[in-house]
């Protein structure tokens, strides 16, 4: 594989963290050196998560420096917006279609960017911008929460890891109850992008 | 033999370090960036793992263990330290028996603290070994070492991490766990060694400077200081996470690569230094390494380029870097792009978080709210606050705290205040860890010189703050076992208090009447207003509605910073994801029309915490 950066967005909550883990073990049980780091805000819930992950063969820093990153995967819109400095020219961008909009917006005091907004933001540095309806999916699930599965199918896609890979990694890192509706979402994610 | 690889935190390192290398018991406080490294050891079960009252006594059940024979772990966050520096700078001179090594977990940037400190010149104050990794295998690998170190030097040993240290992932490769048979514990009685009468400390005085002597020499030929051979024309000294960054900042450049960074190894400095042309040091925080350097009469620089505040990135080293000339200019980023202004997520009280209801009645109390379309008005009270999620009570709209500094302060500070003859009727708010964790002396102080302060303490039976972890409060160990829940209504009782209030954290006319009646009984009163953290409590309630017909935008409930409550164009509405329903119900309690009901309807998908 060619060595990746990748740049995780979110909101808290979201799973955002989890999903990182589970690219991690992914990488390194295909052999890599991989790290990554989480930058979380001081809010308990709510507040905005990013985290790097750096795969290659060998690795000193885990983070991503400002224009370093192959690809900005965000599970929410205006987040994926907040991550643009950290794109390569010729980045990939995967957008969930989905706005949680922070207190300032709700109380009317700040303005929620337009979908064109957010767009001519990530043009201005991304090649190709994938917009996925993972939120909508993964409540057509029946469990909202395998967003961030789904997300990573839709991932599976830009990476040299084996699919079998994947799988296991999803596997061991939930619950055994939770890995039928899990895996059922990472295979949507992977349909979102072949199609 | 396959390697046995593992993707692992700083901290799950750390912890599986100590593990491997046999401690039997481990002591922590919970705080930012350090507490993983407790949870993670109170997951083995054949040893003893607590959450301490405080970072104090979790360095005295640590010096305590490790006198009795049992390699011991006791960690906390850098400002823990300046908690627990008594028993620290006191077992530095008794030495250990068995293995003591200090975990403190330093937090440049303060990303989640409230100061910046760096830690590592506790290692010179207290004249003990000091390690310092810069990614997980090191943390594992070194927490291994600290071991033999403390027990061959007869000295605890701090071990000095960082946010970016202990959160970053990383692979691991694991070795063997160090079998250790299940000897019991076994104190030797020491006259000497064991009891610092000052006689006995000025006799153990010149055994520290000697230690501090050994110990230099074998920091020259420690593994963990060492010289990567690059190109001549630049040496970098680096240490932590910092030396991560400057790797990729120069790729080619000489490093001598500094990981036992107390005592330091003087001729390998020197060697180093003689060997390259420009010697430069490139650490985060303080010039602890530079000044060292610096002693030695070698020409170096570091902080001339390199900020001593914050976080180090790779950014800010490649813009320092040439600044002074040690980079070309292609090699730094041009910043062409400008990032866009997007509305920021600011830190908030959650929906149904208890202590909501709390601010809410000191916000008006103290007349700190503001409707939409109302003028600011002055002030009234004085609310002295501490350190928890209770601090986001200072933020608006509630605007309802006007001191925080650090754990425990907010009894002493109010009490201050009164003795130095402020008008304002003074109240202050602590949480009920950090009562139990430096409040009560500060309460016992309130009582035998008669300050006459309203103490309110917000007891969510849990440390909300660090992620929830169990406290002498709650009833449960760190390890799951059921225990003494240890009452504050007791303690506030058996100190002497005889004004006492128990409020529900729901109720706010009951809140109300208590503050009132409190701060105008002109005595000390406590307040114990209870209600439980509400995060576990997320699922399963129907959320509030509000009544379009009913509802007049008058704004009333948007003061209470609740985030289910939010503004859609003219109109008020509760975001039923977020909203716990009937766990809560402070809203229906405060809107003067009654439009906010249950919305027996819906049973609404959540966002709940990560899996
Ligand atoms: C000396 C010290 N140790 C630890 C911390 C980290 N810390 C901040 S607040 C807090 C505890 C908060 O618990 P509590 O008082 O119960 O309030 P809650 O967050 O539950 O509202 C901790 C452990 C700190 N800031 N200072």
């Amino acid at each position: 594989m060619k060595n990746c950066n990748l740049i995780i967005a979110g909101v808290g909550g979201q799973g955002v963290i989890l999903a990182g883990n589970v690219i991690g073990e992914a990488a390194m049980s295909s052999g890599y050196d991989i790290k990554k780091t989480d930058t979380i805000g001081m809010a308990q819930r709510g507040g905005n998560v990013i985290s790097h992950l750096r795969i290659a063969q060998k690795i000193y820093s885990p983070i991503i420096v400002e224009g370093e990153a192959d690809i900005v995967m965000s599970f929410e819109k205006m987040e994926a917006a907040r991550c643009s400095n950290f794109l390569k020219s010729d980045g990939i961008v995967i957008l969930n279609n989905r706005a949680i909009p922070p207190l300032s917006v709700s109380r009317g005091v700040e303005h929620y960017p337009t979908d064109e907004e957010i767009i001519s933001i990530l043009k201005q540095k991304a090649d190709k911008i994938y917009f996925v309806e993972g939120t909508k999916k993964a409540e057509e699930l029946g469990n909202a929460r395998t967003l961030n599965i789904f997300m990573l199918g839709c991932l599976s896609c830009f990476l040299d890891i084996e699919d079998s890979v994947w799988r296991e990694c999803i596997i061991k890192s939930l619950p055994s109850r939770i890995v039928g509706v899990n895996i059922a979402a990472f295979e949507q994610g992977i349909e979102a992008i072949k199609i | 033999m396959s390697v046995n690889k593992k993707l692992l935190s700083g901290n799950e390192a750390i912890a599986l370090g100590a593990y491997h290398a046999g401690i039997k018991i481990a002591a922590a406080y919970p705080g930012t960036p350090s507490t993983e490294i407790l949870e993670n050891l109170s997951q083995f079960k054949d040893i003893y793992a607590e959450w301490s009252t405080n970072e104090k006594v979790a360095m005295e059940v640590g010096v305590g263990a490790s006198y009795a024979g049992a390699r011991t772990l006791v960690a906390m966050k850098h400002v823990g330290l300046n908690v627990a520096a008594d028993p620290f700078m006191a077992v530095a001179i008794t030495g250990v028996n068995a293995g003591l090594v200090v975990v403190t977990a330093d937090d440049p940037g303060a990303l989640s603290s409230q100061n910046e400190q760096d830690n590592r010149h506790f290692a010179k104050l207290a004249k003990i070994p000091m390690l310092e990794p810069s990614d997980s295998q090191e943390a594992y690998e070194m927490m291994i070492t600290a071991f033999d170190i403390s027990e061959q030097f007869d000295t605890p040993v701090l071990f000095r991490t960082t946010t970016r240290v202990s959160h970053s992932k990383a692979v691991v490769e694991l070795g063997d766990k160090k079998e250790t048979p299940g000897v019991k514990g076994v104190f030797k009685h020491n006259f000497q060694k064991y009891i610092m009468l000052p006689a006995n400390a000025r006799f153990r005085r010149p055994l520290v400077e000697e230690r501090v002597k050994n110990l230099a020499s074998y920091s020259e030929t420690s593994s963990f200081n060492r010289i990567f051979k690059g190109d001549d024309k630049l040496g970098i000294i680096s240490s932590g996470m910092a030396y991560q960054y400057a790797r990729e900042v120069f790729p080619g450049a000489s490093f001598l690569k500094l990981g036992f960074t107390y005592p330091m190894p003087e001729n390998l400095i020197r060697k180093f230094a003689l060997k390259v042309k420009k010697l430069v040091v490139i650490e985060e925080l303080d010039p602890f390494i530079e000044e060292y350097v610096r002693s030695l009469c070698i020409e170096v620089t570091g902080k001339e380029f390199i900020s001593i505040i914050g976080e180090l990135t790779q950014d800010i080293i490649k813009k320092g870097s040439y600044s002074i000339g040690i980079l070309a200019e292609n090699e730094v980023k041009k910043t062409e792009y400008t990032a866009p202004k997007l509305p920021g997520r600011l830190p908030l009280l959650c929906p149904g978080c208890p202590h909501t209801g709390t601010f809410y009645t000191l916000s008006n109390l103290g007349q700190r709210s503001v409707l939409p379309g109302e003028k600011p008005r002055e002030p009234k009270l004085i609310i002295t606050g501490d350190i928890g999620c209770y601090t986001l009570g200072a933020l608006p709209p509630l605007s309802a705290i006007d001191t925080c500094g650090c754990m425990g302060a907010s009894i002493g500070n109010a009490i201050g205040m009164q003795k130095a003859g402020v008008d304002e009727k003074l109240i202050a708010v602590i949480g009920d860890s950090t009562f139990l964790h430096s409040g009560i002396t500060g309460l016992i102080d309130a009582v035998y010189n008669k300050a006459k302060i309203t103490l309110i303490i917000l007891d969510n039976k849990t440390t909300a703050m660090t992620g929830h972890q169990e406290h002498p409060g709650t009833g449960k160990t760190a390890q799951g076992e059921e225990t003494v829940a240890v009452s504050l209504e007791s303690i506030v009782r058996a100190i002497g208090v005889k004004n006492i209030q128990l409020v529900s954290a729901w109720d706010i006319k009951a809140l109300k009447n208590s503050v009132k009646t409190s701060i105008d009984s002109g005595e000390l009163s406590v307040i114990i207003v209870s209600g439980a953290c509400a995060v576990d409590l997320r699922r399963g309630v129907d959320p509030g509605i509000i009544d379009v017909n009913k509802c007049t935008a008058c704004g009333l409930c948007l003061a209470l910073g609740c985030p289910a409550i939010q503004k859609d164009g003219d109109m008020i509405i509760i975001d039923g994801s977020l909203c716990v329903g009937d766990n809560c119900r402070l809203c229906r309690q405060i809107c003067p029309n009654k439009a906010i009901s249950p919305d027996g309807a819906r049973q609404s998908e959540r966002i709940s915490e990560e899996l």
